[in-house]
């Protein structure tokens, strides 16, 4: 009982802070319409698949990258608490530490989710065909794919000293994540290099796009995966990193 | 005043106890890293009630000793009870017996006061029932009722560090750890805080235990004090007996010749300890008043000039200097680290 109300507690205090830090409210979907809108427009010229435009082929990558983004970026609170010291008031507290883990987790991937659902209303505006229902079928699919990249936000930066390093090691992950997960192109088919084809079979991040745009392209798309793979697959990801997350974190000092 | 008030009716509400075995007692408690032992086969025992100081220089191994007693830190061998429960293997029950007030900032400065006092509460398993209620006891005891409801970053460094130790009692502790309570703080918010401590102990049996390098704050606040240097306790005891030990005064002279005259007085005086603290010799004696003129005589027929003479009661600082053979004042610069150390400097 206790353990629940300090998960709520440590949840409610990240979305608490999230909603209270307007500019970065702002700035985090910039990035996503200006890859909708100029990338989308520009790049779709070249490209071909029947029965769809470029940017109703992209609307699932930049929701996934969204939540890539928004969710490794999360990992970066974990370094403020460190920092400012609030770190060590959760770490003495009775509370375990899977449940500390547990409480950040949900909080960070509840804040991105939002991200998520704000470029959801994007693609609407931007004619990318929006039905209610799809919108909440995608909805825990979202929840699903970003609870194991914010273990991976939070893993690296309890791992982590400093900020510097955080963020290096961020854009280390977050592009080839990104470009390998058929967010802007498709990784597998003819034409498309061995290697890359291989290298986003590894890639937990194709899974979660592939079941996206499963969803929301209906039958325009033949997804490389059926949906219960990829969402098994998405699954068994969030176990493991929820696992190597709570370990790190009980090794934090 | 006002706040000692207060300070009363929010302790009536702690349930009175017997008498008890010691609240902490530590067995051998060691941690080293690599060869360098910051904490030495510790050996203490603190009684319920009392206000107990660990007094040292930076480095000497007080933050590392509270740390193992509050089970941040794994002693590398030896263990300690902590109201009753082991703090290896039962660090859970510690931690939920104990409250901690750091030597760093530890709050959110993006909520507020009182979200920060809630978060406490949850974290600690506070009933829900009674939060709200104890919440507002809690702000009104540390003064903060009028700001409850502003985010942290706008507090001062005052207002922060006694939300902080009122934060600290919300889930109830029967042990309150206070590391370095007034580091960084003002001399009025210092006096401030010290008040309050003290009245903590007076209004019902909360055991504090404390570390400081500052001797006022060890003479003011501690029943008893243990003054650590390299990880071992040296010496342990209540204040005015600390003091006593030394048998005496403390002569102090300022003269042109200040080695000379260390050596003259040495070499002619028996039993005594001299010193060199701040330019000034330091002679402690069994009887000061008798031994002024022979100094001065001794300084005359060594053609060394007498600027000032003086006769004081011996205070912390000679105590440590007599255990120790060094001043706690050399190494008394802190030193803070990361985002933590910018945020304080900003707060001064």
């Amino acid at each position: 009982m206790s353990e629940m109300r300090g998960l709520y507690t440590l949840w409610l205090r990240e979305i608490k802070r999230f909603l209270r830090d307007r500019t970065r409210l702002i700035s985090s979907f910039i990035q996503p319409l200006l890859w909708l809108v100029i990338f989308g427009a520009g790049f779709g010229t070249r490209f071909l698949i029947p029965g769809l435009n470029y940017q109703q082929y992209i609307f699932p990558g930049i929701i996934g990258q969204t939540l890539l983004f928004t969710s490794m970026f999360m990992g970066i609170s974990v370094i403020w608490d460190k920092e400012f010291g609030f770190m060590k008031e959760i770490l003495v507290s009775p509370v375990s530490r899977f449940t500390l883990f547990l409480g950040k987790m949900l909080g960070d991937s509840t804040d991105a989710l939002i991200q998520g659902v704000i470029v959801f209303a994007f693609g609407t505006l931007l004619g990318v065909a929006f039905d209610p229902i799809i919108f909440i079928i995608c909805l825990p699919i979202m929840l699903l794919v970003t609870f194991g990249l914010v273990s991976i936000g939070l893993t690296i930066a309890s791992a982590m000293g400093s900020l510097e390093s955080f963020g290096a090691i961020q854009t280390f992950i977050n592009l080839p994540m990104f470009f390998l997960s058929g967010a802007l192109f498709p990784v597998s088919g003819a034409g498309i290099p061995e290697w890359l084809r291989v290298a986003s079979i590894f890639n937990p991040l194709t899974y979660g796009v592939d079941a996206l745009r499963t969803v929301i392209l209906g039958s325009a798309w033949i997804p490389i995966q059926p949906l219960y793979i990829n969402l098994g697959v998405v699954c068994v990801f969030d176990l493991v990193m929820i696992g190597v997350g709570t370990w790190t974190f009980s090794r934090m000092k | 005043m006002f706040f000692q008030k207060n300070l009363k009716s929010f302790f009536l509400s702690f349930a009175p106890r017997q008498n008890m075995p010691p609240v902490i007692e530590t067995n051998r408690l060691t941690k080293t890293y690599n060869s360098l032992k910051a904490v030495d086969d510790l050996n203490i025992k603190v009684e319920s009630g009392e206000i107990f100081g660990l007094l040292g220089p930076n480095g000497a191994g007080k933050t590392t000793a509270i740390s193992m007693l509050c089970t941040i830190l794994k002693p590398t061998y030896g263990t300690a009870m902590v109201n009753g429960f082991d703090i290896v293997r039962e660090a859970n029950k510690v931690r939920k017996s104990i409250g901690i007030v750091f030597q760093d900032p530890s709050i959110d400065d993006r909520l507020t006061g009182r979200e920060n006092l809630y978060m406490h509460a949850n974290l600690y398993g506070v009933p829900a029932s009674e939060q709200k209620d104890r919440i507002n006891r809690v702000l009104k005891l540390v003064e903060l009722e009028d700001r409850a409801n502003d985010l942290l970053r706008t507090y001062s460094g005052g207002m922060r560090r006694r939300l902080e130790l009122g934060r600290g009692l919300i889930h109830y502790p029967k042990v309150l750890f206070l590391d370095e309570p007034t580091v960084g703080l003002d001399p009025q918010t210092r006096d401030h805080i010290w008040k309050y401590i003290k009245e903590l102990k007076k209004a019902h049996d909360i055991t504090v235990v404390l570390t400081t390098h500052y001797m006022d704050e060890a003479d003011r606040l501690s029943d008893r004090i243990a003054i650590m240097d390299h990880g071992k306790i040296v010496v342990l005891d209540s204040p005015p007996k600390l003091k006593e030990t030394l048998e005496g005064d403390v002569i102090v002279v300022r003269a042109n010749n200040i080695d000379f005259l260390k050596q003259v007085v040495n070499t002619s005086l028996s039993q005594n300890q001299t010193q060199i603290v701040d330019g000034a010799l330091e002679i402690t004696v069994r009887n000061g008043k008798a031994v002024m003129p022979r100094i001065m005589e001794l300084a005359t027929q060594n053609k060394i000039y007498v600027e000032s003479l003086l006769l004081r009661e011996p205070n912390l600082e000679d105590v440590f200097l007599h255990y120790t053979g060094r001043t706690i004042r050399q190494d008394t610069t802190k030193e803070l680290h990361g985002m933590a150390a910018i945020q304080r400097r900003a707060i001064r």
